[in-house]
């Protein structure tokens, strides 16, 4: 039997941009993309000092979560019972070409590590304390229908009881993410969880 | 598409498998292999990726069929595909089959031998590579690409599994390589983790791992085809939310998958009777896992890890080791985990140390990797 699902949270970054819930919380002037994920630390403040260590495509996915969560209360669940299912279309590539650029010198285990996709997800769940299943796919395009139907599955199964979904992409000064929190809870300005309401 | 009663989930069983690895060109070459106690792993000195001696199971030119239309990787996917589909028949290429690919780093040694491109960056991407092969076949759904570090096999059966319980599909076709790559040799030595000699997983002297090449595809179906097709019982996937590189110190979060997966089947730990490990001989993976084995009551089942025979093969591995679990439960036949000669983890577990015959009903494969990931997966007689 299937379980009624909600979008309980989202947040978007792009254009230089970010939303949350659909309304502008901060925009940058910048056209760098390192410029503006940092700035958009800086608005946040989240006192969290290993960001800055992080490659592109995690900073990225990060900020947008940390967006995603900001009255979410993860006391409600244990920590096995949020995940993560997260896509893009570049993979690491991003990080893998920086990477791939440095190993002329002496080649770094902190770059190395971030030419992984699900790194991103790694870093999401170690910020948040997130134990359950995190699984990373690669389209051509955001492909909403897959990952309702992935989402569906582990929260219909009880495999997850809340699930951070969504698209986070980054290659060079080309960036987009748009996370969605979902819940089986239906809380204030929640909107049903369907194809059309991530395909946005 | 409904293709089964509504109510009803449908077991899921592996109805052909291919290994394409430097120890063999189909599964049967490979068990082969293993009996002989032949492994993979050799020494090279002076390969252009890279100048300093290593220990890899690396392919010899000529060992595979290349079509240079396609990369490597793609060739290598290619060929085992090819393979199981002459096994399983026609009848897995219409609307009722989805292709699955799981890769950690795809073609990612192109950046070592092409110019670099808007174009290359689309030629490199994994989704581009799965929809050639897709279309070499004539596969007429639009393929997954998962890629969960070195998960990434095992959650590729466990994927084509759901898609097949949920009754989406009726059958997949889960397909997984890696080649090894300067790009990925630098980044293992950069984290000092290879070994210099054939890697020892869970042993006193253990020293690192060694890298592998390699390709495996199983086709997973709700029609069973042959009467000791085995069954894909269950599967779970966790996350340390510790650290991206080193894994869980408890390994409890490991545990966690695997009493999920547990729990899932209806079976208890004494059921299990092998636990093929991920076992990659570093000094965290094993310590980690040896603690997970003992959370979920396993520690006296008999364990072991292929990865002396095939190196770490990333994306293929947990594809590669899981056919070699499916055929423990077939042939009643456990390998001895090379390398392997004195307990060297704080809570020991019990390595197969000689080829073991003895009838298996239900097999545990596990695997973790890089970003806190971590898969534990029941195949069932």
């Amino acid at each position: 039997m299937a379980a009624e699902k909600y979008i309980t949270s989202t947040c978007s970054i792009n254009n230089n941009r970010v939303c949350h819930n659909g309304e502008a919380v901060f925009a940058s002037e910048t056209t760098a993309l390192d410029e503006f994920l940092t700035a958009i630390y800086q608005h946040l403040q989240p006192g969290y000092a290993k960001f800055y260590k992080m490659d592109n495509l995690s900073k990225l996915g990060w900020l947008a979560t940390e967006v995603l969560l900001k009255s979410f209360d993860k006391n409600y669940y244990q920590p096995e019972q949020v995940g993560t299912v997260l896509a893009n279309a570049n993979s690491s590539l991003d990080m893998d070409l920086k990477y791939y650029d440095s190993i002329k010198d002496v080649p770094s285990p902190s770059l190395f590590v971030y030419t992984l996709p699900n790194i991103v997800a790694g870093e999401i769940c170690i910020r948040n304390g997130f134990k359950g299943e995190n699984a990373f796919f690669v389209q051509s395009k955001f492909d909403a229908t897959f990952i309702k139907q992935q989402v569906d599955f582990l929260l219909d199964k009880n495999i997850l009881q809340a699930c951070i979904c969504g698209w986070v992409d980054v290659l060079g000064q080309d960036y987009q993410a748009k996370l969605f929190l979902i819940e089986k809870v239906k809380k204030e300005n929640a909107v049903e969880f369907s194809v059309e309401n991530i395909n946005v | 598409m409904i293709v089964n009663n509504p109510g009803s989930i449908p077991e899921v069983f592996i109805v052909a498998d291919n290994i394409l690895s430097p120890i063999g060109r189909t599964t049967a070459e490979n068990i082969e292999s293993l009996k002989q106690g032949i492994t993979g792993v050799k020494h090279h000195t002076n390969i252009d990726i890279t100048p300093n001696p290593i220990a890899a199971a690396l392919f010899e030119t000529d060992f595979i069929d290349i079509d240079k239309n396609y990369t490597k990787f793609e060739n290598l996917l290619i060929s085992s595909i090819k393979d199981v589909l002459n096994i399983s028949g026609t009848g897995y290429l219409n609307e009722k089959t989805v292709l699955i690919i799981s890769s950690t780093k795809g073609n990612i040694s192109l950046l070592e031998t092409e110019q670099h491109t808007d174009a290359l960056n689309t030629r490199m991407a994994l989704h581009t590579s799965a929809q050639l092969i897709a279309d070499y076949f004539g596969f007429v759904n639009q393929p997954i690409v998962i890629s969960n570090a070195c998960i990434s096999g095992v959650m590729a059966i466990l994927t084509g599994m759901r898609l097949i319980q949920s009754g989406r599909y009726e059958n997949a076709v889960v397909a997984g390589a890696d080649v090894v790559s300067k790009f990925v040799l630098s980044g293992f030595q950069s984290f000092h983790a290879l070994s210099s000699t054939v890697c020892k997983p869970f042993d006193k002297d253990r020293t690192g791992l060694n890298l592998g090449e390699g390709a495996a595809t199983v086709v997973l179906s709700a029609n069973k085809k042959n009467d000791n097709d085995v069954k894909v019982h269950s599967g779970a996937i966790s996350n340390d939310a510790n650290h991206i590189s080193g894994p869980s110190r408890t390994g409890e979060e490991l545990g966690f998958a695997i009493k999920k997966a547990l729990l899932d089947a209806g079976i208890t730990a004494q059921d299990v009777g092998y636990v093929s490990a991920h076992g990659t001989a570093t000094n965290y993976n094993d310590e980690m896992e040896a603690n997970a084995i003992h959370h979920a009551g396993l520690q006296d089942v008999l364990v072991n890890s292929l990865k002396g025979y095939y190196g770490h093969t990333l994306g293929a591995a947990g594809l590669i080791e899981s056919i070699i679990t499916i055929h423990a439960i077939k042939d009643g036949v456990i390998f001895p985990s090379l390398g392997f000669e004195g307990n060297g983890v704080s809570k020991p577990i019990n390595v197969c140390t000689s080829l073991t015959e003895k009838p298996v009903k239900h097999a545990l494969k596990t695997a973790s990797g890089f970003g806190g990931c971590n898969a534990a997966m029941i195949f069932s007689k």
